[in-house]
């Protein structure tokens, strides 16, 4: 074990500040009105010295650098300190381009990799149905090959940002003969064509994010398919995997902790700070083991990575570990807030947006929502069990792998 | 950067686990548990055969010379295997020594430790919870050497021949066990595996070691880590012998491992353990390289994971159903061990208060 990173990743660091020393803020920036297109000029200047995009071959203009995660830690820490645009956000870049990467046909690459992680054009996921939640495999939404399009009629539901989308990536059943997993494809559609209906829905929170999209004969042509016919499910599978990575990371839990410390100090408690109460402190000092464990489990992943290795099942942990953590956080904390626990928030980014203490309250509902997408606590529960301690799999799901019949069809 | 264990720790681990799965398989830990005094002086040979008694001891006197996380690996291991015996008083007695004695003792003391050829313990408790260097009240006269008066739940007392006592003002000094002025009392241990003592020090001659006041705070702070580590090996051990038991119990018709309320149980026993393992390295590694933050995360781990520990082998024992509440199934092993991890050197709160403290909060 040793914490130091060696001298090559420290000249790495050196380089990487240089980097940004002389190029972000811009240094021709001028009135800083467009900034949209001053991140996206640093953008491919990054990606030209190799420090964004790097897992992206260089003909879809990605960086293409070796997968080293030292590096990428040290990239990300830098461009923190400097307040510089990293990678484009988003379910394009994170999960639609590692899928495309892998499945996907040259074409596809070609046209749709370097604009996603350009942030020039936006996705949204079509995964969920209203009866396609946990048991995601049993999408309804129907695409008929007619001619050289697909034609496709059904509803999406939890559709993050539909409304800001330029396309979705989307599951499809194509084969209804086909057993439940083998009749699913994994479609491309424009979302700005006749036929597209978003509908934003409200949440617990007041916000506005997620959406149900209608699909009514919504039409596109016949090889925007990743992957062949009735594949779409593996498919999914490695957009799915990309996901539960995704969240699972300690950074989030870290600023919570980092904000409820600061909570804590800054709120009175019988005329002294909540953190002098020996209750609070007790907590507190529950939480940090959680969130100190969750920090150095990162570590070690990052450092089996670093060696091609795999971490075992502390990786299928990390999200359920992460929801854990934080909501014992947030409850915490809506104990520190008191009366102010009445109140609905000020519209609000849970995450960006300032450390005002009624922050806390939108936070305590938005931390719900962790534990319901990208798989809930209690299916991350089962894939635990079933995958990694070795326990049967659920024989009701095993059940209903099994071919559909026609009167279920006719049901449905 | 790498935070992870290097090959020679892992073939460290696997040879301690093959060991101990040889000699001392778990119905012969379950024999020594309800022996007379807990010690199987064969197994002690075996285990210091593979130098696994002076593991952090300096190679100058015969030790290997390695670090408190190889030596918290090894106690993983040991909890694991429910290993009965007197490791850990040992290794903190050649730590005290190590740390807080001079030349002239280590001499006298080191060689015979780190062989295994004599056995150490450390006599830190009076009660009441009073277990840290600055509690301590028990005062040695004529200079230090000589010690009239009381100590508790001393590991292994009986069969230990080095004791290092803890004195007010924090400071240690060292016992021989054949200075026959000491009378010890063997204690209803609970967790027989690792049995405890009242020992009586009737007038005994006494070693202060010269650096002891320095060294007793270091001294607990390894002791907090390989609970920590003990309790690491004890919890996953739980959870592992309960997804057998799930994958072997039939009811209904089938395995119950089949019934989602088992699996989602112990599941959230993996969840509550595994991410900790890092918890335990780190306190570890930063007790010889991180000297700001090593008592603080010697304190957050033994808190955080004996308190998991305790839960999951609570939860094992719900999982096992009737065989779990008897004596003879194995699993009351590993719960006991659960409880002396927790209780040993001050409770989870105790060392709570204290991380926060050394937090600065």
């Amino acid at each position: 074990m040793d914490l130091r990173y060696d001298d090559d990743h420290e000249r790495f660091r050196t380089e990487v500040q240089t980097f940004l020393s002389a190029h972000w803020p811009p240094p021709d920036r001028g009135d800083d009105t467009d900034r949209k297109a001053q991140e996206r000029a640093f953008r491919l200047k990054a990606i030209e010295a190799g420090y964004l995009a790097r897992s992206i071959p260089r003909r879809y203009g990605g960086s293409e650098q070796p997968a080293d995660v030292l590096e990428a830690a040290i990239i990300r820490e830098e461009f923190a300190k400097a307040w510089a645009p990293g990678d484009v956000a988003g379910l394009g870049p994170s999960l639609l381009v590692p899928t495309l990467l892998e499945k996907g046909a040259e074409w596809q690459k070609q046209r749709f990799v370097q604009p996603t992680i350009m942030g020039d054009i936006m996705w949204c996921q079509g995964y969920s149905e209203p009866n396609a939640g946990s048991d995601l495999a049993n999408v309804q939404t129907r695409a008929r090959l007619m001619g050289d399009e697909w034609v496709i009629n059904g509803q999406k539901i939890w559709t993050s940002v539909a409304w800001l989308a330029d396309y979705m990536f989307c599951l499809c059943r194509t084969e209804p003969e086909a057993s439940k997993h083998a009749g699913i494809s994994y479609l491309l559609i424009d979302m700005k064509q006749p036929g597209v209906d978003v509908r934003r829905l409200k949440a617990i929170n007041g916000a506005s994010h997620f959406c149900e999209v209608f699909l009514d004969d919504v039409r596109t042509p016949a090889d925007w398919i990743v992957g062949e016919r009735g594949q779409g499910w593996d498919v999914s599978r490695a957009t799915l995997k990309h996901e539960r990575n995704m969240i699972g990371g300690a950074t989030q839990t870290l600023t919570y902790w980092d904000r409820l410390m600061r909570l804590a100090e800054r709120t009175q408690k019988d005329g002294r700070r909540a953190l002098d109460d020996p209750r609070v402190r007790d907590r507190l000092a529950v939480i940090e083991g959680y969130v100190r464990a969750q920090e150095f489990s990162a570590y070690r992943q990052l450092s089996k990575a670093a060696k091609g290795e795999k971490a075992g099942i502390v990786q299928s942990m990390n999200k359920i570990n992460g929801t854990n953590t934080g909501h014992l956080i947030v409850k915490l904390a809506l104990d520190l807030l008191g009366d102010e626990g009445l109140l609905e928030p000020e519209a609000f980014d849970p995450v960006t947006s300032p450390d005002v203490n009624t922050a806390w309250v939108a936070r305590y509902m938005q931390t719900l929502g962790a534990a319901i997408a990208g798989g809930t606590s209690n299916i991350q529960r089962s894939v635990i069990a079933e995958r990694g301690l070795g326990l049967p799999r659920d024989r009701e799901r095993d059940q209903s792998r099994q071919a559909r019949r026609p009167s279920q069809e006719r049901r449905s | 950067m790498n935070f992870d264990l290097c090959e020679e720790q892992e073939m460290l681990q696997s040879t301690v686990r093959q060991f101990a799965a040889t000699e001392c398989p778990l119905p012969r830990a379950r024999e020594i548990f309800d022996a007379k005094d807990g010690h199987d002086p064969e197994l002690w040979r075996g285990l210091c055969d593979l130098g696994l008694g002076g593991i952090q001891i300096e190679e100058a006197y015969g030790g290997a010379g390695l670090e408190l996380l190889d030596l918290a690996l090894v106690g993983e291991v040991l909890g694991e295997s429910a290993f009965p015996g007197p490791f850990f008083g040992h290794a903190l007695a050649a730590l005290a020594i190590g740390l807080g004695g001079s030349e002239e003792q280590k001499r006298r003391w080191l060689p015979d430790l780190a062989s295994g050829s004599a056995i150490g313990t450390i006599a830190f408790a009076e009660g009441d919870q009073m277990w840290q260097p600055e509690q301590w009240g028990l005062e040695a006269s004529e200079g230090g050497t000589r010690i009239e008066g009381h100590k508790c739940f001393v590991p292994h007392a009986g069969t230990a021949d080095i004791v290092v006592v803890g004195l007010a003002g924090g400071g240690m000094s060292v016992v021989e066990r054949d200075c026959a002025a000491l009378d010890i009392k063997e204690s209803a241990a609970l967790d027989r595996t690792r049995r405890v003592a009242e020992v009586e020090f009737t007038g005994a001659p006494a070693h202060p070691l010269p650096e002891g006041v320095a060294a007793s705070g270091r001294v607990r702070d390894a002791g907090l880590v390989l609970l920590a580590a003990d309790a690491m090996g004890a919890a996953w051990r739980c959870v592992e012998l309960s997804v057998e038991y799930a994958n072997r119990r039939e009811q209904f018709g089938t395995t119950i491992g089949h019934f989602q309320a088992l699996k989602h149980q112990l599941a959230d026993m993996a969840i509550e353990v595994e991410p900790a393992r890092g918890l335990y390295w780190y306190a570890a590694h930063a007790f010889d390289h991180v000297p700001d933050e090593s008592a603080r995360f010697a304190a957050m781990a033994k808190a955080h994971l004996t308190d998991r520990a305790m839960q999951v082998a609570r939860d094992a024992v719900e999982a096992h159903g009737g065989i779990g509440f008897t004596w003879e199934g194995d699993l009351h092993l590993y719960f006991k061990r659960a409880m002396f991890d927790r209780a040993f050197l001050g409770s989870p709160e105790f060392h709570r208060a204290r991380a926060a403290e050394l937090g600065g909060w």
